[in-house]
């Protein structure tokens, strides 16, 4: 039930859809209170966010720091945009690796499915080439690890 | 880079239309360029322009069979492809199942609060 989907759409979009057994307005929460989001936007395991910044209002900042606690980390800046409690997000992001990437305009929504929650999430990059890197280069924290297992793979 | 896997060079090979209709096209089965080039309204040498980028990729492979050079699906770019796709999966997954966690307690203390012995 709560399968996760992830597909890329058109030329410069990826979407991914989640089911939540909680209501929209926890999960709406969830992704806006940097308390919370400090629990789970972590990527793999082993991962932390010891800086969040989340001020959310339209043009509020964004800023998530992730260390693995050996000396690596990388961080993501970004502004909201829009914000409908308890039903949309729209916010830009950046991952710095430490140059910055290309925008990612990310719109999540949270649409009542029964008791629970059915989250869409739905990324728009500048152009093709931009998307090819992202989903090359992983979209999450920690990549890097999965890269040496990818490596052991081919 | 021949006969290994770039990841970025195949997510780009696979971001333009022509270069994922051609890779449709060879699902089905070997073809030579003249057939691969056929539904399209491309000179030939356009088409093995696209299919040198999927070559280079390691999304197509050819065969030498005397004069001719069959393309098909190299099947080990196309499945490392998909397991890196499902790796990005599994880490998206590991976020949401922390999340899940993470609501659950939420109401949890929801639910402590409300009942106010």
């Amino acid at each position: 039930m709560n399968q996760l989907t992830l597909k890329t759409e058109g030329d410069t979009h990826v979407v991914v859809t989640r089911q939540f057994a909680a209501p929209p307005e926890a999960v709406y929460r969830a992704h806006i209170d940097p308390k919370l989001i400090q629990k789970w936007l972590l990527g793999p395991e082993g991962w932390t966010m010891p800086v969040c910044i989340s001020e959310a209002k339209p043009g509020g900042k964004i800023r998530y720091e992730w260390t693995d606690g050996k000396g690596r980390g990388f961080h993501l800046t970004g502004e909201y945009v829009e914000l409908e409690p308890y039903s949309r997000i729209v916010h830009v992001e950046r991952m710095h690796l430490p140059d910055p990437t290309p925008d990612n305009r990310v719109e999540t929504r949270f649409d009542a499915d029964g008791a629970g929650t059915l989250m869409t999430l739905r990324m728009t990059l500048p152009d093709t080439q931009t998307r090819a890197t992202m989903l090359a280069t992983g979209m999450e924290s920690g990549m890097e690890a999965s890269y040496a297992r990818l490596d052991g793979m081919i | 880079m021949k006969g290994t896997l770039n990841l970025d060079a195949a997510f780009s090979a696979l971001a333009d239309p022509t270069r994922r209709a051609i890779l449709a096209r060879l699902a089905k089965g070997e073809a030579s360029v003249m057939e691969i080039a056929k539904p399209f309204e491309m000179t030939q040498p356009a088409i093995s322009q696209h299919l040198k980028v999927l070559e280079d990729a390691g999304l197509v492979a050819r065969r030498v069979d005397g004069a001719k050079r069959p393309r098909r699906l190299a099947t080990a770019g196309i499945e490392a492809m998909d397991q890196w796709l499902a790796m990005l999966r599994e880490a998206l997954e590991k976020n949401y199942d922390r999340l899940d966690a993470v609501l659950a307690g939420m109401e949890q203390r929801k639910k402590g609060k409300g009942e106010k012995r």
